[in-house]
């Protein structure tokens, strides 16, 4: 039984999370209080769910990509060029505060980002890029597009149905965690009750075979480079409307270094195959639970990516099959590792 | 970088000392260099044509003052590249290096010291990673992401603040400057740049490590089974691009006279576009050094002649870079395609 426990891949993150949760205890006071605050939840709990939104809806884009077995760097730039796009068009309304203004221009910034997906999945589908290499363009060439659409400024807005997305409450609870969640939703009802689930699965495992075996690979790949974009768009809403405003550098700065962690560290195996949604939220919620506990244990700012790269390299090396049989057999080979390493 | 091989039949031609075929697959191999040199030759022209004053050799050597740096890590990243793998954590270790050089310093601890000191540990963490990575079979892109936290977190927590440099020996070689006329000069990390691009490029053409890099990249599977040492090679590449990331810290260091914890911030994605756009495949395998200096020159002269415009922006760099990316690759794709077919019984 425990066995069987401390067998299944989602084991070690989900101990490191209760282990940081535990932590946090000792250093923060009411860490676990949740209060009811002018019809709001409030806590830091909530806070950690707030935060992790943007990376939850990067990481269930990265996660589908990578099941393929591709990859996309895009995402953070895409995230840019959609907050870049949403809040120009804001600020260009007569009413900055009408609903269906805003609501046209978030639709017309999707739209950009939903181009920008079937670009890359060109590039990688019909075009036969390697993934890595295909979506560098969109990583290099986005970032500036987006400081175009701004013209380099850090655009603000003042849009009270725009900032509803980022940071508005719906029935008490975040509605960025909301959005967040009918997207995980989304995804696992299509991925775990339809076929798609199986078919992204061959298609990973082995394009060649699943061509052979009548699977569309092309669109399908085509497909999740589309929705991955798509998600970091909506990814890039949130941000931006909850700083109020679009600043092209800093929007999405190395997200998509995060992305690929907590998918990773989801059990997801870069090699493309099987794939866990359920394993890429643990890992985004993991990622920010540590930078959370960072700060809230007294650790100082600037030691924070040297924690992170700690936890990195332990949770890396304990999902490793391959360091588990050197360490774990206590055999010779223990020793060299060590003196390897 | 999960991507299969294609051919084998390129990645045999990829090996530079193969004697058989030359006529044949030689030009194959050389068009994406060939590409770049054009390229290069079209832009210095355009700039030429459009710009008073771009015809002075200084704006050519500027060139190399300015991306000397960039030069010696793009050289690292060219060898991991050959193996198939990557390197992210290259802007990182530059960081590290010029904070911990500039902290040593200003604790004053002898230049002679410092500059081992902050080589060798670029080293050694380029080791550790190309250890994990073979031994522990994680993937280069996560290992190296690591590696650029801890270089990064590293940096921070030695200092935040940038930290002026200003030991004499540090001094005098930034201040050195080899005077080939009147105006034109280049300064002596050129000349250590281009020391260590010879070294790099003699040492992937004519030794057996070189060839053991390429196979490697070809087809690891293989070069295991042929007897190559590929557990010693995948890790000493990883040490190479360490030495070189730090190599190219202390001439950045030499380039600013400070140590700051932010500096290098992006650094990988530049070296990794200028081995792209010099021809390297990044599938492994394939590519030549003198590609990647080509490379580099190509992203030194887009920031020159966006410079000597002077209405355009900065950002249309990156969109240009990023343009240019594209044309390359398809041009690789296209290249390696049309050989596939033509390669064929």
């Amino acid at each position: 039984m425990s066995k069987n426990l401390l067998s299944h891949r989602l084991f070690w993150p989900f101990a490191v999370l209760v282990l940081l949760l535990v932590l946090n205890i000792f250093f923060s006071n009411n860490f676990f209080r949740i209060t009811v605050h002018d019809g709001h939840l409030v806590g830091t709990l909530i806070d950690i769910a707030r935060r992790s939104a943007p990376l939850i809806l990067v990481g269930v884009g990265m996660t589908l990509v990578i099941a393929t077995g591709g990859i996309d760097l895009s995402v953070g730039s895409v995230m840019a060029v959609s907050g870049a796009l949403a809040c120009l068009l804001i600020g260009d309304l007569s009413d900055p505060h009408s609903v269906a203004g805003v609501l046209g221009a978030v639709l017309l910034a999707l739209l950009l980002c939903l181009v920008l997906g079937v670009w890359n999945g060109f590039l990688v589908s019909v075009i036969g890029i390697q993934p890595i290499v295909a979506t560098l363009i969109l990583m290099v060439a986005g970032r500036g597009l987006a400081q175009l659409i701004t013209d380099g400024q850090i655009l603000n807005v003042s849009s009270d149905p725009y900032r509803v997305i980022g940071a508005g409450y719906f029935l008490a609870l975040p509605v960025s965690v909301l959005i967040a969640a009918a997207v995980v939703l989304i995804a696992s009802l299509l991925t775990g009750r339809t076929a798609l689930g199986l078919l992204l699965q061959a298609v990973g495992g082995s394009p060649a075979a699943s061509r052979l075996a009548g699977i569309q690979a092309r669109g399908l790949t085509w497909l999740v480079y589309v929705i991955a974009a798509v998600c970091a768009g909506i990814a890039g809403l949130i941000y931006s409307s909850n700083v109020a405003s679009a600043d092209s550098n800093a929007a999405g700065n190395l997200i998509e270094l995060d992305a690929i962690l907590a998918v990773v560290i989801g059990g997801t195996a870069l090699t493309g195959g099987r794939f866990s949604l359920s394993g890429t939220v643990l890992g985004a919620v993991l990622i920010q639970t540590l930078n959370v506990t960072t700060v809230s244990m007294g650790i100082p700012v600037e030691a924070t990516l040297l924690f992170k790269a700690i936890v990195v390299v332990v949770l890396c090396l304990s999902q490793s099959p391959a360091f588990r049989e050197r360490v774990f057999s206590r055999r010779k080979p223990a020793l060299t590792k060590e003196a390897a390493a | 970088m999960t991507e299969t091989k294609g051919d084998p039949d390129i990645d045999l031609g990829a090996q530079p000392s193969s004697n058989t075929g030359r006529t044949r697959s030689l030009n194959r191999r050389h068009v994406p260099v060939l590409a770049t040199l054009s390229l290069l030759a079209f832009m210095y022209g355009l700039g030429v044509i459009n710009y008073e004053g771009f015809d002075h050799p200084q704006v050519v050597l500027n060139v190399f003052v300015d991306n000397a740096f960039l030069l010696v890590v793009a050289v690292g990243m060219t060898f991991v590249i050959l193996t198939g793998g990557i390197d992210l954590s290259v802007g990182a270790v530059v960081a590290l290096t010029t904070t911990l050089a500039a902290t040593l310093l200003e604790a004053g601890w002898p230049a002679g010291v410092v500059l081992p000191l902050a080589l060798l540990l670029g080293t050694g963490l380029g080791l550790s990673m190309g250890a994990v990575i073979h031994y522990f079979k994680v993937e280069p892109f996560i290992a190296t992401l690591a590696g650029m936290f801890l270089a990064r977190g590293l940096a921070l927590l030695i200092d935040r603040n940038s930290i002026p440099i200003t030991n004499e020996f540090w001094v005098s070689v930034a201040q050195q400057r080899i005077r080939f006329d009147r105006g034109v000069f280049i300064s002596s990390s050129v000349i250590l740049a281009l020391v260590v691009v010879l070294i790099a490029a003699i040492v992937l053409t004519w030794t057996r490590f070189g060839r053991c890099v390429y196979a490697i990249g070809g087809n690891a599977d293989s070069a295991l089974l042929m007897g190559l040492p590929v557990a010693r090679t995948r890790i000493a590449v990883y040490g190479i691009s360490g030495f070189c990331a730090s190599l190219g810290g202390v001439i950045y260091s030499f380039y600013t006279l400070s140590g700051y914890s932010l500096h290098g911030n992006g650094l990988e994605l530049d070296a990794i576009a200028a081995v792209v756009i010099g021809g390297v495949l990044l599938a492994g395998g394939s590519g030549y050094l003198f590609g990647t200096v080509l490379g580099v020159l190509v992203l030194g002269l887009i920031q020159t002649i966006i410079t000597f415009e002077g209405t355009l922006s900065s950002w249309w760099t990156r969109i240009v870079v990023g343009a240019l990316l594209f044309a390359f690759i398809v041009l690789q794709r296209v290249v390696t395609g049309v050989s596939a077919v033509r390669s064929g019984p």
